[in-house]
C-alpha cells in the first residue's frame, strides 16, 4: 500500500510539472487520451500481476492480444460469425492459451519464462500466416454496436468531461481481481504460493491448480484487453499489434509493487504503475523529447522506482529487525 | 585440570552491541592447542555473534583477541582465514554443481595465467580428503553426496587452508547418528593433530561426547565453565537457563484411547519393496527413530499426501482415507509439522496470523470463496495467546522471529484445525533448550486433548523422554517397535541400524 502511495507521488509531481510546462498536458482531449490508453493497458498489466505474484512471468501477452485480435476480424469478417460470438469465441480461446500454459508449467514443471516465450512467438506467427498479414479492421457497420464499449460516456454533472469506457471496464476488473486477491481465501493462496510454494503446498493448497488458474487469467484478462485494443486501434497489422505490450504491461506490474520474487503486489498500485507509464510516454512527446528516446525515460523511470523501493525496503527491513 | 599458561587463543573483555541488545557483554574465552571446547547457550545468549566475531564476519565493539600471545583484529574473513580461524557454518556453503576438489580449492585454485591446473587441485583435495576419512573421488559433485558428506568436505577444505582454530556451528543438525559419530572421529584427529575446535551444539548429548571443557552463556555474558570431569547434562542446563531444574522434562503416560491412526501395508515411493504397518491411539505419542535417509520422512509425507502412498490403507479413527493430496489429509483429520519449517513450514515474509491462518481458511471460507478475516484473527489471537508465541503481534511477519517462536507458529497453525493425527518431523530442530520444553508441552497437551501424536526425531533424548512407544526404522523398513519399558538408547540403535 505505501509502494503504490509512493508511485502515487511520483505520478502526481510528473503530471503537475509537465502541465507546467506544456499546458497542452492539461486539456480535456489529452487527459481522455491517456486515461483511455492506461484503462487498456492497465487491463493486461492486472493480467500480468497475477502471474508474477504466483511466481512466474507471462511474456505472451503482447502475441495473445494480436492473435485475439486477428482471429476476432478473421471470424466475423471472412467468416461472417455475429460480432458478439466471435468476441466469446476469442475470449475462449485467450483462456484455452492460459490453460495450455498453466498445464505446462505445473504438470511438466517447465519454466514460464520459456513456455511464454515460445508462446509469444507461436502465436504473433499463427496471426500472420492466418491473415496473410492483410490489416484487419473493423470498419463494418455491424460492429458499431460493439465498438460503443471502446466509445465514452458523460457522468451525469461533468459533461465536459468525456469518460472513455475502457476506463470503466478496467476500474471493474481492479476491483473484481484485487476483491479477488484480498478477499477470497484463493487469493490468498496465490500470494502464499507465490512467496513459498512448498510451504503452500504442505498446508494443504492445492498449488498446481492456483498456478493454472493464474496464467488461464492472466491470458482471458489479455484476450480482453485485446478484444479492446482491437476495436479502439482498428486497423491491425498482423505483424505488430499488441508486439511488445507483454514489457510494458510487466512493467506497470514491477513498478507498482509486484516483486518478480512473487507473493507481493497489489491492484491498485499495478494501476497506478501503468498509469505513470503512459503519462511518461505522453509526457516526453508533449515536452519535446526526442519519440526515439521515449523507451528510455520508460526504462530509466523503472530503474530508478526499483531501486529506490529496494533502498525503502532495506531501510524498513532494518528498523522492523532493531525494534523487533 | 590446571591452566595452560600460553592459550592458543584468548579472547578478553569482549563486547558487542546491536541496536536494543546488547549480545556480548565482557565475554572471556580461552582455547588450547588441540582442545575441542563447545560453546553452549539457549537462542539469543550471543555464540552466534561470538563465533561470528572470531570468523571475521562482525567487528567486536570491544576487547581483544589474542592468538599466540599476540592481539590480532579480525576485520574480514580473509583476515580470520590467514590467522587460521575457519567457520564452518550451520548452512553448508559449498557449490553443488562443482566437483569435490573444486570446492576445496575455490578460492585459491592453482593456476598458470589464469588457466586452472586442476591436477594440482585434485592431489591437494584427495590429501586433505585422506584427513577427514572421505572416501569420495575429487571429481564427484558436490551435489551427489549426503549432507553428512558434505560437511566432511567442509572440514576437509578448511584443513586445506592450514586452518588451526575450526568452529563449528551446530555440525550435526541434518547429520545422521552415524555420521555424527565419524564427525566425532574427525575431530579426535584433528585434535591430535593440534587443531582446535570450537563446537557449538545444542545437543547436550553430543556436547558431552565430544567437548574437553565447556563454556555456557547466557544473555551475552559468561554463565559458568565445565572442566571435562563436569560435563553432564544437568550442569549444562542449569547455567543455560540459569535456575536450578530439579529434572530435565519428564511425562506421565496418558491413559489411551480407541486408535486414531491404523496404517497397513504402506508403501512410499521411496522404498517400493517394504510395507509399513502400525497404529497410533488417541492420546498416545509414538516416536519414530532410526538414521537420516531410513524412510521416515518418506512416511509422514506419504500419510500427508505429499508423495502419495503407492500401496496400502489409511484409516482414521476407523475410517478409510484415501489420500492423494495434503488437502485429503487434512480432511482426513490429519496435520503435519514439516521438516523444514523455513521451507515447507511457513511462508516467512508472511505475519503469524496469516500463516497460523493459511490450512484453516477452507473451513472458514463463506459462500465457498470468501475469506472469513473475522475468524482468521480469532483464531490467529487465540493460538498466540494458547501456545504463548512471542511477540504476540497478529500482524509480526514471522521471519522476525525466533526460532522457537517460528515452530510455535508452524504448531499453532495445525492446532487450530484440531487434528486427530498429529505427525511431527523432527519438532524440535534448530529450537533452544527452554522453548524444546515448551513445545513438548504442547504436544502432551494436543494428546491429552485427544490427538494421537506421532513425531519424528533424530535426537535421542527427545525419542527416550517424550515417546510412549518408539518405531524403528532402518533402510525403508520398520524393524522394531519398543513399549516404554523396552525402551533404551542401545535397543533403538540396535534397531536403527539393522542389528537385531
Amino acid at each position: 500500500m505505501t509502494k503504490a502511495l509512493g508511485i502515487a507521488v511520483v505520478l502526481i509531481v510528473v503530471c503537475v510539472g509537465t502541465s507546467l510546462q506544456a499546458p497542452a498536458f492539461m486539456s480535456t482531449a489529452n487527459i481522455q487520451n491517456i486515461i483511455n490508453w492506461t484503462s487498456l493497458f492497465s487491463i493486461l498489466a492486472i493480467g500480468a500481476a497475477l502471474v508474477i505474484i504466483s511466481g512466474g512471468i507471462d511474456l505472451s501477452i503482447g502475441s495473445v492480444v494480436g492473435l485475439v485480435g486477428c482471429t476476432m476480424s478473421l471470424l466475423a469478417n471472412r467468416w461472417d460469425v455475429p460480432p458478439g460470438v466471435a468476441v466469446l469465441l476469442v475470449l475462449l480461446l485467450a483462456a484455452t492459451i492460459g490453460l495450455v500454459h498453466g498445464l505446462l508449467v505445473t504438470k511438466l514443471r517447465l519454466q514460464p519464462f520459456v513456455v511464454t516465450l515460445c508462446g509469444l512467438l507461436i502465436y504473433r506467427g499463427l496471426a500472420r500466416w492466418s491473415t496473410g498479414e492483410a490489416t484487419q479492421g473493423f470498419a463494418n457497420e455491424r460492429f458499431d454496436g460493439l465498438r460503443e464499449i471502446v466509445g465514452t460516456v458523460t457522468l451525469p454533472g461533468f459533461e465536459a468531461l468525456r469518460l472513455p469506457i475502457p476506463f470503466l471496464l478496467m476500474l471493474g476488473l481492479a476491483l473484481l481481481v484485487g476483491g479477488f486477491l484480498h478477499w477470497t481465501i484463493y487469493g490468498r493462496y496465490l500470494l502464499a504460493l507465490g512467496r513459498n510454494e512448498q510451504a503452500a503446498r504442505y498446508s494443504g493448497i492445492n498449488t498446481d491448480r492456483m498456478v493454472i488458474l493464474a496464467y488461464v487469467m492472466c491470458s482471458f484478462i489479455a484476450g480482453f484487453g485485446g478484444v479492446l485494443l482491437s476495436l479502439d486501434i482498428n486497423a491491425l497489422q498482423p505483424s505488430s499489434f499488441g508486439d511488445t505490450y507483454e514489457l510494458y504491461a510487466i512493467a506497470g506490474a514491477v513498478l507498482g509493487g509486484c516483486s518478480l520474487r512473487g507473493g507481493e503486489g497489489s491492484i491498485l498500485g499495478v494501476v497506478i504503475g501503468t498509469a505513470l507509464i503512459r503519462v511518461l510516454y505522453n509526457a516526453s512527446s508533449m515536452l519535446g523529447i526526442s519519440t526515439s528516446l521515449e523507451p528510455t525515460t520508460i526504462g530509466v523511470v523503472i530503474l530508478l522506482g526499483v531501486m529506490i523501493d529496494e533502498i525503502v525496503h532495506r531501510i524498513s527491513a532494518r528498523r522492523q529487525r532493531r525494534s523487533g | 585440570m590446571t591452566i595452560v599458561s600460553n592459550p592458543l587463543l584468548s579472547v578478553q573483555h569482549l563486547d558487542k552491541r546491536f541496536p536494543g541488545v546488547h549480545a556480548l557483554d565482557d565475554v572471556h574465552l580461552t582455547l588450547d592447542r588441540g582442545e575441542a571446547l563447545a560453546v553452549i547457550g539457549e537462542n539469543g545468549a550471543g555464540k552466534s555473534t561470538l563465533m561470528k566475531i572470531l570468523a571475521g564476519v562482525l567487528l567486536p565493539d570491544g576487547g581483544q583477541i589474542v592468538l599466540d600471545g599476540k592481539p590480532i583484529r579480525c576485520a574480514s574473513v580473509h583476515d580470520a582465514l590467514k590467522h587460521g580461524i575457519v567457520l564452518i557454518h550451520q548452512e553448508l556453503n559449498l557449490a553443488d554443481n562443482l566437483d569435490v576438489a573444486a570446492n576445496i580449492s575455490l578460492g585459491r585454485e592453482t593456476h598458470r595465467f589464469g588457466l586452472l591446473l586442476a591436477k594440482a587441485d585434485r592431489a591437494e583435495a584427495e590429501r586433505v580428503l585422506r584427513l577427514v576419512g572421505l572416501d569420495v573421488s575429487p571429481r564427484t559433485l558436490v551435489g551427489r553426496l549426503t549432507i553428512g558428506q558434505r560437511q566432511m568436505v567442509e572440514i576437509a577444505k578448511a584443513l586445506a587452508t592450514d586452518a588451526r582454530i575450526l568452529i563449528m556451528d551446530e555440525p550435526t543438525s541434518s547429520l545422521s547418528q552415524h555420521e555424527t559419530e565419524t564427525l566425532f572421529n574427525v575431530i579426535k584427529s584433528l585434535k591430535d593433530r593440534g587443531v582446535s575446535v570450537i563446537y557449538i551444539s545444542h545437543r547436550l548429548g553430543e556436547v558431552r561426547a565430544v567437548a574437553d571443557r565447556v563454556v555456557v552463556l547466557r544473555d551475552g555474558k559468561n554463565a559458568g565453565a565445565l572442566a571435562r570431569h563436569e560435563i553432564d547434562e544437568y550442569r549444562m542446563v542449569s547455567l543455560m537457563v540459569g535456575r536450578d531444574v530439579s529434572k530435565w522434562y519428564h511425562r506421565q503416560p496418558l491413559p489411551l484411547g480407541e486408535t486414531l491412526l491404523d496404517v497397513e501395508g504402506l508403501v512410499t515411493p521411496a522404498h517400493r519393496r517394504h510395507r509399513l504397518s502400525f497404529q497410533v491411539r488417541r492420546g498416545e505419542i509414538v516416536g519414530v527413530a532410526g538414521l537420516v535417509g531410513a524412510g521416515r520422512t518418506e512416511m509422514l509425507e506419504a500419510l500427508f499426501g505429499i508423495t502419495p502412498p503407492l500401496a496400502g490403507t489409511i484409516r482414521i479413527a476407523g475410517q478409510p482415507a484415501t489420500i492423494r493430496t495434503s488437502r485429503d489429509a487434512i480432511r482426513a483429520g490429519l496435520a503435519l509439522i514439516p521438516e523444514d519449517r523455513k521451507l515447507q513450514g511457513l511462508v516467512l515474509e508472511m505475519s503469524i496470523r496469516e500463516n497460523i491462518g493459511l490450512p484453516s481458511l477452507f473451513r472458514t471460507r463463506r459462500a465457498g470463496l470468501f475469506l472469513d478475516a473475522a475468524q482468521e484473527r480469532a483464531g490467529a489471537e487465540r493460538m498466540i495467546a494458547g501456545l504463548r508465541i512471542r511477540p504476540p503481534l497478529p500482524k509480526k511477519v514471522v521471519q522476525l522471529l525466533s526460532g522457537g517462536n517460528q515452530q510455535k507458529t508452524v504448531l499453532a497453525k495445525w492446532l487450530l484445525l484440531k487434528p486427530r493425527v498429529l505427525l511431527l518431523d523432527e519438532p524440535t530442530r534448530g529450537v533452544d533448550v527452554g522453548a524444546k520444553e515448551e513445545i513438548y508441552r504442547l504436544l502432551e497437551q494436543a494428546a491429552r486433548d485427544g490427538a494421537a501424536l506421532l513425531f519424528v526425531s533424530s535426537e535421542m533424548q527427545e525419542i527416550l523422554t517424550l515417546a510412549d512407544r518408539v518405531l524403528v526404522m532402518h533402510q525403508g523398513r520398520l524393524t522394531a517397535e519398543l513399549s516404554r519399558d523396552q525402551l533404551s538408547e542401545e535397543a533403538v540403535m540396535r534397531a536403527a541400524t539393522g542389528q537385531s
